[in-house]
């Protein structure tokens, strides 16, 4: 063998040798268990602190409370998000109270009127509802029922009002079309309203031969539209939706 | 004001919340231009090995000590960039064979040991002999230490050296290949960013990186015989001149292949990358590495290339030639060095929502910050200039005095 | 014991049961009955074995409400960095006008709700829509992690072991849904991890606890019986960018065409 190749092989064992030894040392022991990581850290993860009880261990003291507000509109609201954090409070409750927001500015962040929030999600005007009262003055955070029943529509379904408010069908109160049953504004989704299915409903003021002022606008109810239903064109709320 | 507050004031439109910081900055730009070169600096000497044009011969030491000297350097903007370096061993003994930053180890330490290292001591083995024999002191022991105790010199050792050298360049062309080629594959296996997933991620960036490590060269040459007082082998600088140019041309067909088949593809990214082009890149991209980084070059190249010049049609004396020549290779580094800026900072200006834009604050101090980049940049030239005094790669260094 | 208590026991097969046997058959009866009663608090406290789960989150877009709760609470939870450029959850908010413009945003993640309310004068369409790690089957950025400090659990839940991370940021880069960020503090990847300290212990995530809409839905998919398979079944599912075949496990339910 040349003379070359010796040398550079006793260079290159030694190298080699030496980084087998390194790996040897350094390979973490649980590296390979249960894939390409260190399972050891699964454990380390699992053991991190829990800063949220969760519903369930509040129930365990609180039962009063927790059977209130399980029956009521909060009833999907957990506890820690009002009242924060908790698992410290289970451990020792009387060294870490937990704070109840009472101020006016809290309710707002759910029930602050934004019409990116669903059609029907109960909403108010922050300004112009009860102003200067704290919420909790009318509204037990824990059966937050209002005090007395939403007198109109308007009061959760806000954007739609505001919008039948600046339309020809201004003067037609809601329930003109939506049959609303009483218990909707107790139990909303537990109760809907219905809509109208047919075109003769439509017709009563705009056929033909309808009664009713002439500035109403009338079509011939059955061919106008051709096979498409009123609504399917015209939004009921905003007959001539313009921008 | 924070920097990431500044950053976040300058977003337009709608980037996801975790995207206003950049991830990848100036040092992940710095390690595949530094790559880049070390791999177009090694095509180059392997074209006189392998492909015998000999008229590049006075390069060919020249370029394997470049290689070397930006090899060294190249883990070193990695090393500063990332958020553990105590923990880079990890990359050696664990690593996932399904990500491709896990081949740098590997690859690194391949061509590092087995190519680059190899080839160097295969060619200079004899002269590392004959200067030992003459000198005094450090560079005696220095020398002595070097030929690894390999001091035979007959005429079967001498081809033994040869050949083992051709053949560790033969093997070297694909190692250069990977080396720099995985860079562009871990940009053009991300599927989640449309500017960087790309087939022609890794055949870009490598042809560009011969362009630049051939423009390089072209520079170090130029200087280090000027700096000699020896005269200028024009041949040689024109034969250079001639590959850059080949290079630069299949380099930009290659990139407008890819502009022109985005445009018309126009997939839905289109809208937010043209908002990026035009906008944030637009000095970068348009300016810098299209018009000064490779037109400009291509058509002095081609002005000054062997087809115009032989036929009369362009005649230049000699010095405004080389002139040329280092203008345009100077142009060409600064536009692959856009090119990367380009791909890496460019890819993460915009939002993978495709909704938005966000802004770069390059640092000036901080381990990511300007000066340490250019302390990068500098440095392999630094640590060539050690090399070129332990091993001279010029002509008369292989002159020795008759033997004692 | 005396010789008259031990004549009274009827013989088997015309044989007296001796005293040892009677002693030795009343304790076997004792272990068993014990072993019985106590096994069966034991069963209760069987170790966690994560191969028998699989877990996944729906959410209902058309549920949330953009109060941010679970952006805070997530943040309470897993002691993640204040500053809004370190998010594990996050909401989202889209405008879509009447031109078919959408102009999307997300102030602090959402962490404060949304305090500019969006205008109804030519609105189209506005919804919020909450994001997080999608815990992908088929993640690319546990595929991209040089050394495997990341990696998927086998209950399904994508994992970051920081004590292994070298902070390379590879896998930021390769998630395409904008989960990731890097820990200031340790200077490794982080993100979203399903709460997986909380539902080894059969609790929920921080998000999902508070989320008071119940918007978000926690489970596994290995149990045929739970919020999670009602929601599977009962709504129309998509995932975030499935043309990228990461096989989220975030199912969302009414997702508008516009929410990348």
């Amino acid at each position: 063998m040349p003379q070359q190749l010796t040398r550079l092989l006793i260079v290159f064992v030694a190298l080699i040798g030496g980084l087998v030894a390194a790996r040897h040392y350094l390979l973490p022991r649980t590296l390979g268990e249960k894939g390409h990581y260190r399972a050891a850290v699964l454990d380390a993860i699992a053991a991190r602190p829990v800063r949220y009880a969760g519903r369930e261990a509040c129930a365990v003291c609180h039962a009063d409370v927790a059977e209130i507000h399980g029956k009521a509109r909060h009833q999907t609201v957990s506890c820690e998000v009002c009242h924060g954090p908790a698992a410290a409070h289970t451990e020792a409750p009387t060294e870490h109270k937990l704070p109840a927001p009472r101020e006016r500015g809290y309710c707002p962040l759910c029930h602050g009127y934004d019409p990116s929030r669903p059609t029907g999600f109960p909403q108010i005007d922050p300004v112009a509802h009860n102003p200067l009262k704290p919420c909790i003055s009318c509204h037990n955070p824990h059966q937050p029922e209002p005090p007395h029943v939403p007198e109109e529509c308007r009061a959760c379904h806000g954007q739609i009002a505001r919008m039948k408010a600046v339309s020809p069908h201004v003067l037609l109160p809601c329930t003109r079309c939506h049959n609303t049953p009483v218990q909707h504004k107790i139990t909303p989704r537990a109760a809907l309203p219905d809509k109208p299915r047919t075109r003769e409903f439509c017709g009563g003021c705009h056929a033909q031969g309808a009664s009713g002022p002439k500035e109403v606008p009338r079509i011939h109810v059955h061919t106008h539209g051709g096979r498409y239903l009123c609504w399917q064109c015209h939004y009921p709320h905003q007959p001539e939706l313009q921008e | 004001m924070g920097p990431l507050e500044e950053v976040l004031r300058q977003v337009v439109g709608f980037v996801y919340p975790n995207e206003v910081e950049l991830h990848w900055g100036l040092l992940i730009v710095v390690y595949p231009y530094v790559t880049g070169l070390v791999a177009g600096a090694f095509i180059l000497a392997s074209l006189v090995r392998v492909f015998n044009v000999r008229e590049l011969h006075p390069t060919y030491r020249l370029s394997l000590l470049t290689a070397l000297a930006y090899l060294i350097v190249a883990p070193l903007p990695l090393l500063t960039h990332l958020g553990h370096p105590e923990r880079s061993f990890e990359i050696f003994i664990t690593p996932n064979l399904n990500s491709a930053m896990a081949m740098f180890g590997f690859v690194y330490a391949w061509y590092l040991m087995v190519v680059l290292l190899l080839e160097i001591w295969f060619d200079y083995r004899k002269d590392l002999v004959l200067w030992s024999q003459h000198e005094r002191r450090l560079r005696r022991w220095l020398h002595r230490a070097l030929t690894l105790g390999a001091t035979d010199l007959s005429p079967r050792a001498l081809h033994f050296d040869q050949s083992a050298g051709r053949f560790i360049t033969i093997i070297g062309i694909p190692s250069a290949f990977l080396l720099h080629g995985y860079v562009g594959f871990i940009f053009g296996s991300v599927k989640a960013n449309p500017w960087w997933s790309s087939v022609l991620m890794p055949i870009v960036f490598l042809f560009s990186a011969i362009v630049s490590g051939i423009a390089l060269l072209l520079v170090l040459y130029l200087l280090g015989t000027l700096l000699r007082s020896k005269p200028v082998d024009m041949i040689c600088m024109d034969k250079l001149a001639m590959f850059l140019f080949y290079a630069l041309v299949l380099d930009f067909s290659l990139e407008l292949l890819d502009f022109i088949h985005r445009l018309y593809e126009a997939e839905e990214s289109i809208h937010i990358l043209s908002e990026l082009v035009s906008g944030r890149l637009f000095l970068s991209l348009v300016v810098l590495q299209a018009l000064l980084g490779t037109l400009l070059p291509l058509l002095l190249l081609g002005l000054l290339s062997p087809a115009l010049r032989s036929r009369g049609l362009v005649t230049l004396p000699d010095e405004l030639r080389r002139l040329l020549y280092v203008g345009s290779a100077v142009l060409i580094q600064i536009g692959i060095f856009s090119t990367r800026w380009n791909v890496v900072i460019g890819g993460q200006l915009f939002s993978k929502s495709l909704r938005g834009l966000t802004v770069y604050k390059m640092q000036l101090l901080g381990p990511e910050g300007l000066f340490v980049a250019s302390l990068l940049l500098l440095l392999p030239l630094l640590l060539l200039l050690v090399l070129i005094a332990v091993l001279p790669p010029w002509p008369e260094a292989e002159e020795h005095p008759a033997a004692a | 014991m005396n010789e008259s208590d031990v004549n009274t026991q009827a013989p088997l097969d015309g044989k007296e049961i001796s005293e040892e046997r009677r002693a030795f058959l009343r304790s076997c009866a004792l272990a068993a009955s014990t072993l019985l009663f106590v096994g069966q608090g034991e069963a209760a406290e069987a170790p966690y074995n994560p191969r028998e789960h699989n877990y996944a989150m729906g959410v209902d877009v058309d549920r949330c409400i953009g109060c941010g709760r679970c952006v805070e609470a997530c943040k309470a939870e897993n002691d993640v960095p204040r500053e809004p450029f370190y998010f594990r959850t996050w909401v989202e908010r889209y405008m879509v006008n009447v031109r078919g413009e959408t102009v999307v945003d997300s102030p602090q993640g959402g962490i404060a709700g949304f305090p500019t309310a969006a205008s109804e004068k030519g609105m189209l369409r506005t919804f919020f829509v909450p994001k997080l790690c999608n815990q992908c089957a088929n993640p690319p950025c546990v595929q991209v992690c040089p050394v495997g400090a990341t990696f998927s659990t086998e209950d399904g839940v994508v994992l970051v072991d920081s004590d292994y991370c070298i902070g390379c940021r590879y896998c930021i880069q390769a998630c395409p849904y904008g989960a990731r960020y890097l820990d200031p503090r340790t200077h490794t990847a982080d993100k979203c991890t399903f709460c997986y300290h909380r539902v080894v212990k059969s609790l929920l995530p921080a998000c999902v606890e508070v989320c008071p809409t119940g918007a978000r839905v926690f489970g596994d998919l290995r149990q045929r019986s739970s919020p999670l398979a009602r929601f599977t079944r009962l709504t129309k599912i998509q995932a975030l960018k499935p043309h990228l075949n990461t096989e989220p496990k975030v199912y969302y339910a009414n997702l508008d065409g516009e929410v990348r």
